[in-house]
């Protein structure tokens, strides 16, 4: 609003004339329709007409509190809130009766979701904490979800309607094991049904009403490890079976009502177990010898076992792979996986194996389900050109299909993970199946009658790294033609804006008025706005997945599963690392399209060979790739581009040595004239080591490498291990822009910010203090912070605080860093600000000095010279735990700065900078009160109203990534986490625009009736006039 | 501060699981396996003739995050929740809900007096005589959009204007009648000689009668 003001205080002032003011209306209103095609920008330079008066109302009028606020019919204006729910593991259909069809799933990311059926909407959703993983999902009693947990520690029960949970049990035990979740459907016990669970070591049948445990029977004291629990139908038995080390199976026999140990058998078989077993039915179990060459058969009827032996040549002929079981749950038979292919192996009773089909290109098995008359079927799902193909059979026919269905599929989704169907009952009385279907980038989809019926993009629930990339630049002449055909559209809109503000609007309208603002056609447009806020989020996804979203609603522009990052007999492990930008064309090479490295690795160590892929930010389309290249540790963007903007990257492998990209003779020139400037850093922080390197000279190897260079240790600075360790590090965002070195304050003073790209903030605790809170007590924990110059190995400040630990989180901006940690002794969490001043430059205050040419300011800023710096420090308590801390960027760095607070709560809370400022004290003076400068309190505001993510949550909250938009004020703030938030924010208020809420209309009005006033008194003095002379 | 720091012991007592259900009100610990104690409690909100926050009201999207995130626990239908395996020592409990602020408990469990419970709200340092953790204060999240009236039209920088206008056009004319003719005429004079009458030239002009 604080624009519109100036604007308007422009015409109020030149007021002093009719005539003049006439013609500042009329070409004021011009401009301003000019400026909203330009997409409302309008440019500051009317504040030198501002009056004082005009300051004063200014002041007066722009309200105080220093929180950026929103109005509830804001949401979704300038921000979108996308759900999630992470990579589906097990689904469980609720479609009987009437009503709402939904299937509850559970996930990788921990999360217990119900969806809708008919549009895969999420019907509610939980997110469990970090460490608990769920390990089993049903349905019990038709209105209870069970969930088993945190190693078969915690059974929860949800009520299937809305999600509320409704009991909770803790199951105790010894050991950790194997946990199993069964739900018999008819074991009923004094009216009860029971949940039978395996986990710590023991089996405990649990009520399904109020979740109390009825008996537990501890199995593994002498280490059992249990593989299956069997509940044959209609019977009171439970069979708990599993092995004994690798050469003895045990079978228990238990009865379900009290829990009474029946009987125990145990058998030792010479040619010793592999790990898994499978059910194959109540009383057979099928498993593979620990050599993998033998099916083993075991049968423990009437607690007798015994073995049966095939060796796998026997039934397969001379084969070269493994057999792999595979844990899909069939009726009397099982499936193994030999050579690509996918045999199905009926056991019949005598323990005999029968050979009923080999189907190639299977890429999931889904349990059997049981039609209505006691007949079973499964679904199987194939890939072949371009397509999915769905198979339903009955296990007891495989020749016969009951469905069989080909779709197509989008091949940048891969192959099917897994697939859970389930059946209904058509018109026409036959059988329909609906597939749920988890590909290999963790969506989710529903087929169903040859049909994609819906999706699911779950794979944006685990992001791993973020970049922005600008869109392309709109070609001249298109947009003008839409705004004038848009002209009428415009003026209703108007028209109804002005209704509503006016409370005349009907509900129709209102309806009409907010969905005009969400719809918006500016927002999601495809190219560049002149206020930068259109961009794309390029987000590298667990699964190897790119996405591409606009920041406009958050819709997928392109999608690319990258090749390098897919499971290959090459690369068992692939793992996606960063996105780094490798191409941002802006001046002589504006044709090319911007690209984006992927650094990945093939493996979970660091030692794993890399894999790199270039990828197109326009198309998606892959440029370039290498794969099983040297390993990564390091990934270094040089401040260098080649002629085509390329950028040159320096990436470190484990053996420091440095390896150059892109790969070019141009690079390499550019590359040696900058060899000696280049230093970096590496920390060890299991050995508590930080050192500092250089490049040296080209690699000594066998294959001559001119892209290789070894390095040498500079410096090292090594932490006690006694009394330290390192649990933090954060540098300066790379791309940040600081506006003026220089900070004014108090009494017509100036202070000088040391601003150097090459200061490092390490945080240590002492070693008993870095487990979770409650384990150290306040004396033998200190939390010990270092700013420390990468270049030189200088330790610039440190400073200690006792009684403190981690975790610790922090964010390093301009000349300060502001980190999170917990205070033992006031056993609440505190924020501390440190900011650093160069004090060599102090001097030049002086203005004499500056007369005389003796000031220093334009000597060299240089790492290698010793600072002259001194630091300021305060700290604040913070009520909440944190999970993320980032801080506002904007494309000048004049606006002030915002520390944006990710909350435990999954909320994120925009802090002003001045709240986080060593120079608060409890009675700022005048001059301190006017520069701005808030009054101490111990702890830091909470205001609701600077939340972000106002009444949403980002659920499971991971990284916040901050973007300038070209916009000074505004900067561009993207949270993820399982859900994704996005939103614009201006620290400052949005003092060089206009507001979306700014009426047009009413200042349209305001004009017209000046214009009638002024014809009015025109008239009227005419009239007076004309009297005058009469008289 | 110092009144505030109750810790009696009678109120926090030692709970055996048995009789724990017994209990109307929530208590605190209770010695559970080997490896740590149980701490039970209750989270009440009341609705505070909250406005618009029925919503958030749902016990179904409260969550009870004991050490930052060690373990997650949700609420029961009527407000309880526990925490199971909890070693001795000094612990952080916070509960998250949409639409409340709540302060983090401070929560010893002492090792030496099995049971023995103390806890407090950090943000205010008030100890709890029993485990029943309320909202310090509903959050509202949005600016309140004042509702449309006149004088904030007429507030409006065009409201201004237009008001201004409306003074200079009627009330301007009367104080010009009642001026004396021999100033007025003087003023007209001024004014034929600046060429355009101006209002800073009649704003004084004005004022002086």
């Amino acid at each position: 609003m604080t624009l519109s003001l100036l604007a308007h205080f422009e015409v109020l002032t030149s007021y002093k004339n009719f005539h003049r003011s006439l013609r500042s209306i009329t070409s004021f209103v011009v401009t301003a329709t000019q400026r909203e095609r330009e997409g409302e920008r309008v440019t500051m330079g009317t504040t030198s007409m501002a009056s004082r008066v005009f300051l004063l109302l200014l002041i007066f009028l722009s309200s105080t509190n220093l929180s950026l606020s929103l109005y509830e019919d804001q949401v979704g204006l300038m921000d979108w809130h996308q759900q999630y729910i992470g990579k589906v593991k097990g689904a469980v259909f609720h479609t009987q009766k009437s009503g709402r069809r939904r299937v509850v799933v559970s996930t990788e990311e921990n999360v217990i979701a119900s969806l809708d059926l008919r549009h895969g909407e999420i019907f509610w959703r939980h997110v469990l904490g970090s460490n608990d993983v769920i390990d089993g999902i049903d349905i019990a009693l038709g209105k209870y979800v069970i969930t088993l947990s945190s190693g078969g520690g915690i059974l929860r029960a949800w009520n299937l309607p809305d999600g509320q949970m409704v009991w909770e049990s803790f199951l105790e035990g010894s050991g950790a094991s194997k946990s199993l979740l069964t739900v018999p459907t008819n074991l009923k016990v004094d009216k009860d049904n029971l949940i039978l669970v395996f986990g710590k070591g023991s089996l405990h049948a649990i009520s399904s009403i109020d979740g109390e445990v009825l008996w537990k029977k501890e199995i593994a004291p002498e280490s059992v490890e249990v593989q299956q629990i069997i509940q044959p139908l209609g019977s009171d038995i439970i069979y708990v079976l599993g092995f004994f080390g690798s050469s003895q199976f045990d079978a228990y026999k238990i009865n379900a009502r009290n829990g009474e140990l029946l009987k125990h058998n145990s058998a030792t078989f010479s040619g010793g177990f592999s790990s898994e077993a499978l059910v194959v039915s109540s009383e057979i179990l099928v498993t593979l010898d620990s050599t993998r060459s033998k099916l083993v058969i075991i049968s423990f009827q009437d607690g007798e076992i015994n073995y049966q032996q095939t060796h796998i040549s026997d039934i397969f002929g001379d084969s070269l792979g493994t057999p792999v079981l595979l844990p899909s749950k069939l009726p009397g038979m099982f499936s193994v996986k030999i050579d690509g292919a996918v045999v199905f192996i009926r056991v019949t009773g005598e323990g005999k194996l029968e050979v009923l089909d080999k189907i190639n290109n299977v890429a999931a098995i889904s349990d059997a389900i049981s039609l209505s008359e006691g007949q079973q079927a499964f679904a199987l799902i194939q890939h072949g050109d371009g397509k999915i193909h769905l198979t339903v059979k009955p296990s007891h026919d495989l020749s016969g299909d009951l469905l069989k269905e080909s779709i197509d599929m989008d091949n940048q989704r891969g192959t099917v993970h897994k697939i859970f169907i389930n059946n209904y009952i058509r018109t026409d009385r036959s059988h329909g199946f609906r597939a749920l279907i988890v590909m290999e980038d963790h969506s989710l989809l529903l087929l169903q009658q040859g049909a994609i019926v819906w999706s699911r993009e779950d794979g944006l629930a685990s992001i791993v790294d973020v970049v922005t990339s600008e869109l392309p630049v709109e070609k001249e002449g298109v947009s003008v033609a839409k705004v004038e055909q848009n002209l009428f559209e415009w003026l209703k809109g108007h028209i109804l804006k002005l209704k509503g503000t006016l409370m005349l609007a009907s509900a129709e309208d209102v309806a009409a008025i907010q969905e005009m603002r969400l719809k918006s056609f500016e927002k999601s447009k495809m190219t560049r706005d002149h206020n930068g806020f259109r961009k794309l989020l390029i987000v590298l996804t667990r699964a190897g997945k790119l996405f591409a979203l606009h920041t406009g609603y958050g819709q997928v522009v392109w999608s690319l599963l990258l090749p390098t990052l897919r499971r290959s007999e090459t690369c068992e492990y692939p793992t996606g690392l960063n996105i780094y930008h490798w191409q941002v064309p802006h001046h002589h090479a504006l044709d090319e399209n911007p690209s984006v490295l992927v650094v990945g690795r093939c493996g979970k160590n660091s030692d794993a060979p890399g894999v790199l892929s270039i990828v197109d930010a326009y198309t998606g389309k892959e440029i370039n790739s290498m794969a099983a290249i040297h390993s990564v540790a390091q990934v270094i963007p040089l401040p260098f581009t080649d002629s085509t903007e390329q950028r040159l990257h320096l990436l470190i492998d484990v053996n420091q040595h440095g390896h150059l990209y892109p790969r070019t003779s141009e690079a390499i020139d550019i590359f040696q004239r900058e060899l000696t400037n280049i230093y970096w850093y590496s920390v060890e922080a299991d050995n508590g080591i930080i050192k500092g390197h250089v490049l040296k000279s080209n690699c000594i190897q066998e294959v001559i490498d001119n892209y290789c260079f070894e390095s040498k240790d500079i410096w090292s600075i090594v932490f006690p291990s006694d009394s330290e360790r390192i649990i933090a590090t954060v540098i300066r965002k790379l791309s940040e822009v600081v506006h003026t070195q220089a900070k004014a304050i108090a009494d017509e003073d100036v202070m000088f910010k040391y601003i150097s790209k090459n200061l490092l903030f390490v945080a240590t605790v002492a070693p008993k203090g870095s487990g979770p809170i409650g384990t150290a007590t306040p004396e033998e924990s200190w939390l010990t912070v270092y700013l420390i110059d990468t270049v030189t190995g200088r330790i610039l400040h440190r400073m200690t605080h006792h009684g403190s630990q981690g975790p610790v989180h922090a964010v390093f901006s301009e000349n300060w860093v502001v980190y999170h940690y917990f205070n033992l002794r006031a056993h609440r969490y505190e924020m501390s600000v440190i900011e650093i001043y160069d004090q060599s430059r102090a001097d030049n205050k002086d203005v004499w000095k500056l007369v005389l040419g003796k000031h220093n300011l334009t000597s060299p800023i240089s790492s290698y010279s010793r600072p002259e710096v001194v630091t300021k420090s305060q700290s604040y308590f913070f009520t909440y735990s944190v999970k993320a801390l980032a801080v506002t960027l904007t494309a000048k760095g004049i606006t002030s700065k915002q520390v944006l607070i990710g909350t435990i709560g999954d909320q994120v809370l925009a802090l002003d900078k001045r709240f986080l400022d060593p120079r608060r004290s409890v009675n700022p003076t005048t001059a301190e009160k006017e520069e701005g400068i808030i009054p101490l309190t111990d702890s830091l505001p909470i205001i609701p109203q600077s939340y972000v993510t106002h009444a949403l949550k980002v659920e499971g909250l991971r990284g916040i990534v901050t973007v300038p938009a070209k916009l000074e004020s505004t900067t561009l703030a993207f949270a993820y986490g399982v859900d994704l938030f996005f939103t614009q924010l201006a620290p400052s208020r949005t003092y060089d625009s206009l507001t979306d809420d700014f009426s047009y209309a009413l200042l349209l009005i305001t004009i017209v009736a000046l214009i009638a006033a002024i014809f009015v008194t025109w008239i009227l003095s005419e009239k007076k006039e004309l009297r005058e002379k009469w008289r | 501060m110092a009144r505030s720091w109750r810790s009696k012991p009678a109120i926090l007592v030692l709970f055996i699981q048995l009789c724990f259900s017994l209990i109307s009100s929530s208590l605190a610990i209770s010695p559970g396996s080997a490896d740590g104690y149980t701490i039970h409690g209750r989270v009440k909100i009341h609705s505070m003739g909250a406005k618009g926050y029925g919503l958030y009201q749902k016990t179904s999207n409260v969550k009870v995050i004991l050490n930052a995130g060690q373990s997650v626990t949700f609420l029961r239908p009527d407000g309880f929740f526990s925490f199971h395996n909890v070693p001795a020592g000094t612990h952080l409990i916070e509960v998250t809900a949409i639409g409340y602020f709540f302060s983090p408990v401070r929560v010893d469990v002492s090792a030496r007096n099995p049971g023995k419970v103390q806890a407090a709200l950090t943000e205010n340092r008030r100890g709890l005589n029993e485990f029943v953790l309320e909202p310090l204060r509903e959050e509202q999240y949005y600016e309140i959009r004042e509702p449309f009236s006149i004088m904030s039209l007429v507030k409006s920088p065009m409201g201004l204007m237009v008001g201004f206008m409306v003074v200079v056009v009627f009330l301007m004319p009367k104080l010009v009648e009642n001026m004396d003719p021999e100033e007025m005429r003087r003023t007209q004079e001024e004014m034929r000689n600046q060429g355009v009458p101006s209002l800073a030239s009649l704003l004084p002009g004005a004022a002086r009668s």
